[in-house]
C-alpha cells in the first residue's frame, strides 16, 4: 500500500488585492503560503499608471507643475517643491527668502499631514481604530491652512517656480502657532494611546526587519533608513531650500522593524513642529517671486534634484533640449523603490504581519505607479 | 549644453582604471556625470561601489534620442553615504545592444530596470525577471519611446470608438 503523509502541506497561492482596505490604494500581492506562513511575494503594480513621465515631455515647464501634485497626492506640497526647485536648478533661479522659509513650513506642514494619514490608516489596518479618529481630527487643521492660503486642500500646487503665487493670508501665522501648540499635547496622546499598547507592539516588534546595509541594496530611502540606525536626511545631508539655518535633529532607531518606523515617524513630527516654531519666527519681509520669464525656455542641460519627502528621496531628473518642453522628466519616486524590498521582507512573515510591513513602508500607490 | 570639465581625484581614478572606456567627464549645474563606452558601464558601476564608496543606486533611468544610430541613453546616478556625493553615469548603445543588468550589484535596479524594459523596450541580459511593470502585460509598444504620441493615441481613439473628432 502506498503510504500518505496526511501532515504535509501544500503550498497556496493567495491573491490579495487590488481592492483590499489594507493595500493603501490598488496594490495587488500575489502571496505564495505555506500554511500562515509566506514563502514568496510578487508586487502587481501599474493600476494607477497615468503616463506623468510622458505627459512631462508635452506639457511646457509651468504647465506641468499642477500633474506633479497627483503623483503623492498625500504630500502634494512636497511634491511641488522638489519639482520647483528642480526647474529653477535648470534656469539657474533661487527663489527669495522669504519664498524658500514659507515652502519649508509649508512643505513641513504637509509632512506632519502625510505622518497622520500614514499612522491613522496604519493603525487602522492593525486593529486600533481610535488613532484615525484622531489622526484625522489634527490634519484637516493642516488641510485648513492649506485651503486658506491657495484654496485646495489636497493638491495644492501651493509654489510656482521661481516662489509663490500667493502673499501669506493674514491669519497664517496665528492659525499655524495654535496648530503647533495644539499638536504638541495631541502627539504626547499618541503616544500614551500606541507606543507602550502591548497589542501594538506585539503587532510590530520584529516584524518586517531591513537592516542598514539592506536597505542600502535595495535603494530605500526616509523614515526606513532612519528606522534602520543610519541617520540620512537629505533636509541635513544636502540641505535646499535653506533648511540648513533650522535647528533640528534627524530621529534614528536601531532595531530597523515595523515597530521603530512608527517611533521614527513620529519623532519626525516633533522636530518638524520645531521647524515651524522657528520658521514662523524669523519669515522674512521682501518679494516672493525671483524673476523668472514668463515663457520659461531653459538652456539646454540636465539636472538631478531631490528632496526629502515624507516617504523618503524625490528626485527630479530633467533634461532640457532648449526647447519649451521637458526633453525628459523622470520623477525618482520614492515610494515605488521603498516598495520593492516588501518583496525581501515579507518572506518567512505571517499573513497577518504582511499588511503591517505594506503599512510600515508608508506607500501611495500613486506614486509607486504614477 | 554648456558643460565644464569635471576634474578631481574621483575623475581621474576613473580615467586612470578605464582609460579609453571613458568617454567624458563633464559637469552641468555643478553636477558631475561621465560617460562610458557601454560594454564598460556594469564595470565602471561595479568600480565606484567597490573602491569609491557609490553604494547607493539612488534612480536609473533611459533616454531616448530616435534619430541617433545609438538611440538609446541609460542613467545611473549614485550616491555615496560615506562622501554625501552624487554622480550620475551614462551609457549610448543602439536598439540592439542590451547591456548587462545591474540588479546584481545593486538590489534596487531590479524593478527599476523592468519599469525601463517595460517603458523604452531596452533589454538587460541577466536580469532574474524581466517583464512589464507599469504597463498591462499584453501591452504593444513602449510608452516612453519618442515615437509614441499621446496626442494622436488621443485622436485615433476617440474616432475608432466615438466616431468623431477628439478637439485636443
Amino acid at each position: 500500500m502506498e503510504s500518505v503523509n496526511h501532515l504535509e502541506t501544500s503550498e497556496m497561492v493567495l491573491n490579495m488585492g487590488p481592492q483590499h482596505p489594507s493595500t493603501h490604494g490598488v496594490l495587488r500581492l500575489v502571496l505564495k503560503l505555506d500554511g500562515e506562513r509566506v514563502k514568496a511575494v510578487e508586487c502587481v503594480i501599474g493600476y494607477l499608471h497615468r503616463g506623468v513621465e510622458k505627459i512631462g515631455e508635452n506639457r511646457t515647464y509651468t504647465q506641468f507643475a499642477p500633474y506633479v501634485d497627483r503623483m503623492d497626492y498625500i504630500s502634494a506640497v512636497s511634491n511641488g517643491l522638489g519639482y520647483c526647485l528642480a526647474v529653477e536648478g535648470l534656469i539657474g533661479v533661487e527663489a527669495p527668502p522669504r519664498a524658500q522659509i514659507v515652502r519649508v513650513i509649508f512643505a513641513e506642514l504637509n509632512r506632519i499631514a502625510s505622518h497622520l494619514l500614514w499612522l491613522g490608516t496604519s493603525a487602522l489596518d492593525l486593529g486600533a481604530m481610535t488613532a484615525l479618529f484622531y489622526c484625522l481630527r489634527e490634519r484637516e487643521e493642516v488641510l485648513k491652512i492649506f485651503e486658506n492660503y491657495c484654496g485646495a486642500r489636497l493638491t495644492t500646487h501651493a509654489f510656482r517656480i521661481g516662489g509663490l503665487q500667493y502673499e501669506l493670508h493674514d491669519t497664517f501665522e496665528a492659525e499655524t502657532r495654535a496648530f503647533s501648540e495644539m499638536f504638541k499635547k495631541r502627539l504626547d496622546e499618541y503616544d500614551q494611546l500606541l507606543t507602550n499598547n502591548p497589542i501594538w507592539i506585539e503587532r510590530l516588534k520584529g516584524v518586517g526587519i531591513l537592516t542598514a546595509e539592506e536597505c542600502k541594496s535595495w535603494g530605500v530611502s526616509g523614515p526606513m533608513i532612519r528606522a534602520a540606525g543610519l541617520a540620512w536626511d537629505l533636509r541635513k545631508a544636502q540641505p535646499y531650500s535653506g533648511y540648513d539655518q533650522f535647528d533640528f535633529d534627524i530621529p534614528t532607531r536601531q532595531g530597523a522593524d515595523s515597530y521603530d518606523r512608527y517611533l521614527v515617524r513620529i519623532d519626525e513630527m516633533r522636530q518638524s513642529l520645531r521647524i515651524i516654531d522657528q520658521a514662523l519666527e524669523k519669515i522674512p519681509s521682501g518679494a516672493i517671486m525671483a524673476k523668472v520669464p514668463k515663457v520659461l525656455k531653459p538652456p539646454p542641460g540636465e539636472v538631478y534634484v531631490s528632496i526629502e519627502a515624507p516617504k523618503g528621496e524625490l528626485g527630479y531628473y530633467i533634461v532640457s533640449d532648449g526647447s519649451l518642453h521637458p526633453y525628459r522628466l523622470r520623477v525618482r519616486p520614492p515610494s515605488f523603490i521603498n516598495l520593492a524590498s516588501l518583496e525581501k521582507m515579507a518572506v518567512g512573515a505571517l499573513v497577518a504581519d504582511v499588511v503591517a510591513i505594506i503599512g510600515t513602508i508608508d506607500i501611495v500607490l500613486g506614486e509607486v505607479d504614477r | 549644453m554648456a558643460t565644464e570639465a569635471w576634474e578631481d581625484s574621483l575623475s581621474g581614478h576613473l580615467h586612470s582604471k578605464f582609460a579609453q572606456a571613458i568617454l567624458k567627464t563633464e559637469s552641468f549645474r555643478g553636477q558631475p556625470f561621465a560617460e562610458t563606452t557601454p560594454s564598460e558601464f556594469h564595470n565602471v558601476v561595479v568600480f565606484l561601489r567597490d573602491d569609491h564608496a557609490f553604494d547607493y543606486l539612488c534612480d536609473l533611468t533611459a533616454l531616448d534620442y530616435p534619430k541617433d544610430e545609438a538611440r538609446f541613453e541609460l542613467v545611473a546616478i549614485l550616491y555615496s553615504f560615506t562622501h554625501n556625493r552624487r554622480v550620475r553615469i551614462k551609457t549610448r548603445f543602439p536598439e540592439s545592444f542590451h547591456p548587462q543588468s545591474l540588479s546584481d550589484v545593486y538590489l534596487a535596479a531590479n524593478w527599476l530596470e523592468r519599469e525601463i524594459f517595460d517603458m523604452f523596450g531596452i533589454h538587460f541580459a541577466g536580469h532574474p525577471n524581466l517583464k512589464r511593470i507599469l504597463m498591462p502585460d499584453d501591452w504593444q509598444g513602449f510608452p516612453l519611446r519618442k515615437e509614441v504620441n499621446i496626442l494622436d493615441m488621443d485622436q485615433s481613439w476617440v474616432q475608432n470608438n466615438l466616431g468623431i473628432e477628439s478637439g485636443q
